[in-house]
């Protein structure tokens, strides 16, 4: 295997719901290596964020177990002054919501400077400026002199996400968490927020985590991939294992559920019955899955669920995947 | 059934401290279209083309400027009761509804807006509405919070589907929701239309998506239509640039596919920049679209190929 950048071993995150905690992120191992794209994808509260934000400790309140291993050193009991240093300085995150991400009183120049100053206070005036200019034509902004003295509202939600990957990358991270970085955008932007994540990955030699719901970002981007459910991986493998040879029926419905699945008009979307569970209500023994195919019967889950290999790097959890079938198929022998 | 005329919608700009008029933003410049009952016609653009405010102004959420907007051959005044004949689905489905109002309420505002029921007659409407939306009686007296987004946005159709009308507008009506509860509410809206006849005009700048609904399809850029024909004139056989690079963009869900996708944005954004004297004029806006076949036209100088 390449240079392992990541290592995450059951990694448990819980948060406190009224006197008890319950695990938004539940046994959760994974890898990301140098200069590898790994797409994390599920539903809106399948632990997709709560497992970005428990990687770089930004949650406050978490109960956080397990193992989190940056380049070999342990996140998990890292002191709150060795994380500033890593956050921002090796590990990047770029947020979803640009408006929110930035501070609307403070002019963009100002805004990237302090995340350069915050980890090299030594850095000259000029040389600051020169590095923020840097950043901002490396994300494609043509007009930097001009951006420089803007205020977030004045540009436009392209503009303003490449402001907040400028500020993510302005130390060359070694990672790089993206957490649904197009989701807000139109789709000749999100071609070019993409393709801009690629030529990073390259430039900075960094592992990237993407983490997405769309489907079609994840066939573009990714080298693996990672499917989770209400807190868990329910399969894990590389971008041709997972979107050509889906195993596990979660993954397989969402496929499945997307309007360019199926032939003709007059066909019906494939809907997944029920919602994800919210975190009092995950189904801590057993599939957690199995409540949405309720066709399936019993006895073909697996009491204790566990990822297995199925072939070399994929990954399945539960052995519920060799019975499955859409209601429409019928039975296969 | 509805037919809007060289419609434009401009917002004045205000400046200094009498708030003088400066100039005027044309959110949309004079756009034509024609939708036909029982069919679905997509709006599609990106951000700031004015796909939404040619919505909100048929609906008369937004002041027109100048044009005609022609209902059943009517012109369509929306102080009259012809109002309750268009009705609206909105964006997001956690701030259309009011999070202090119960599900009846919601739901039956336009009821008691426009008819007087007695409050037996109205649960039973509304109970009956929840019924063709798929959600259970009782969660009339549930209040927006307890339901999931899917759920949500059903509650917002309920509403506008509660005067019968005959045209609804969808403005985005799933961007929010993921691809399963997209997949519910998709799958729905051609149910009740198929049940209730309605005509929609479904706004989009999901492409996938508008191929799976609509009918006719008419491409906005800066205010003005870049191209418009049947679904199958834009996804086969697309002639403006702008539509082909929106096409480009769309990822595929196939992994192998990547590097040709990526040539073809290449090839399609070189495209655009070489022959944008071709397709847009000198402020770089579109020019007046021009027939290509009965049913598809572009805007373009010089000859289709």
């Amino acid at each position: 295997m390449a240079d392992v950048l990541l290592e995450l071993k059951n990694l448990k995150t819980s948060f406190r719901v009224k006197d008890d905690y319950f695990a938004a992120v539940d046994d959760v191992t994974l890898t990301v290596n140098k200069r590898e794209v790994l797409a994390v994808v599920g539903e809106s509260g399948c632990g997709k964020s709560a497992l970005a934000y428990s990687i770089m400790k930004l949650h406050t309140r978490a109960q956080v177990e397990g193992k989190i291993e940056f380049k070999g050193e342990d996140i998990v009991t890292a002191t709150p002054g060795r994380l500033t240093q890593l956050r921002g300085k090796e590990m990047g995150m770029i947020f979803q919501d640009s408006l929110s991400a930035l501070n609307p009183l403070i002019k963009i120049g100002d805004q990237i400077a302090e995340a350069i100053y915050l980890h090299d206070q030594k850095i000259s005036k000029s040389a600051l400026k020169a590095r923020v200019m840097e950043l901002l034509t490396q994300v494609g902004i043509h007009r930097a002199e001009s951006v420089y003295i803007q205020y977030p509202h004045q540009l436009s939600g392209g503009m303003r996400q490449r402001v907040v990957i400028a500020m993510a990358i302005a130390n060359s991270p070694d990672l790089l968490i993206a957490d649904e970085p197009t989701t807000a955008l139109d789709v000749t932007i999100q071609a070019q927020i993409l393709d801009l994540i690629r030529k990073l990955r390259d430039d900075l030699d960094a592992g990237v985590i993407l983490i997405t719901h769309d489907l079609g970002v994840v066939a573009e981007m990714a080298d693996r991939v990672a499917v989770m459910y209400a807190g868990q991986i329910v399969e894990i493998g590389t971008v041709y294992d997972v979107m050509e040879n889906p195993r596990h029926p979660y993954t397989r419905s969402l496929l499945h559920s997307m309007p360019s699945a199926i032939a003709s008009k007059d066909e019906k979307l494939h809907v997944i019955e029920g919602v994800v569970p919210s975190l009092p209500l995950i189904p801590r023994v057993g599939c957690r899955f199995k409540d949405r195919m309720d066709w399936i019967p019993e006895s073909a889950h697996e009491a204790h669920p566990t990822l297995k290999e199925i072939t070399p790097g994929h990954f399945v959890r539960c052995s519920c995947y060799q019975h499955f079938h859409f209601p429409e198929e019928g039975v296969n022998a | 059934m509805i037919e809007v005329k060289d419609l434009k919608v401009h917002f004045p700009i205000r400046k200094g401290f009498f708030r003088r008029v400066v100039g005027h933003v044309k959110a949309v410049d004079g756009i034509n279209l024609n939708i036909e009952a029982g069919k679905t016609y997509g709006l599609v653009g990106e951000s700031g083309s004015g796909k939404t405010t040619t919505g909100r102004s048929i609906i008369g959420l937004d002041h027109v400027t100048s044009g005609e907007i022609l209902f059943e051959g009517q012109k369509l005044d929306l102080r009259k009761k012809a109002s309750r004949d268009v009705q609206m689905i909105f964006q997001n489905p956690f701030s259309s509804l009011n999070p202090k109002r119960q599900v009846l309420d919601i739901v039956a505002e336009p009821l008691r807006n426009f008819e007087q029921l007695t409050p037996a007659q109205e649960l039973e409407r509304v109970q009956e509405l929840m019924s063709i939306v798929g959600l259970s009686p009782e969660s009339i007296y549930k209040y927006p919070h307890e339901f999931s987004g899917g759920q949500r946005q059903r509650i917002g159709i309920a509403r506008a589907i509660a005067l019968k009308p005959k045209l609804i507008i969808a403005d985005e009506p799933v961007s929010a929701l993921d691809v399963s509860v997209q997949a519910q509410v998709l799958n729905f809206m051609k149910e009740i239309q198929k049940e209730l006849g309605l005509t929609y005009l479904f706004i989009s700048h999901d492409l996938s998506v508008v191929r799976y609904m609509c009918d006719h399809i008419g491409i906005m850029y800066k205010g003005r239509f870049v191209e418009s024909g049947t679904a199958d004139d834009i996804f086969e056989n697309p002639q403006h640039i702008y539509t082909k690079r929106l096409l480009g963009a769309i990822p595929s869900t196939d992994p192998r596919k990547r590097d040709e996708l990526m040539a073809n944005r290449r090839k399609v954004n070189a495209e655009f920049e070489a022959l944008s004297k071709q397709y847009f004029d000198e402020t770089g806006l579109a020019y007046p679209l021009k027939k290509i076949s009965s049913t598809h036209a572009v805007a373009m100088l010089g000859e289709v190929k």
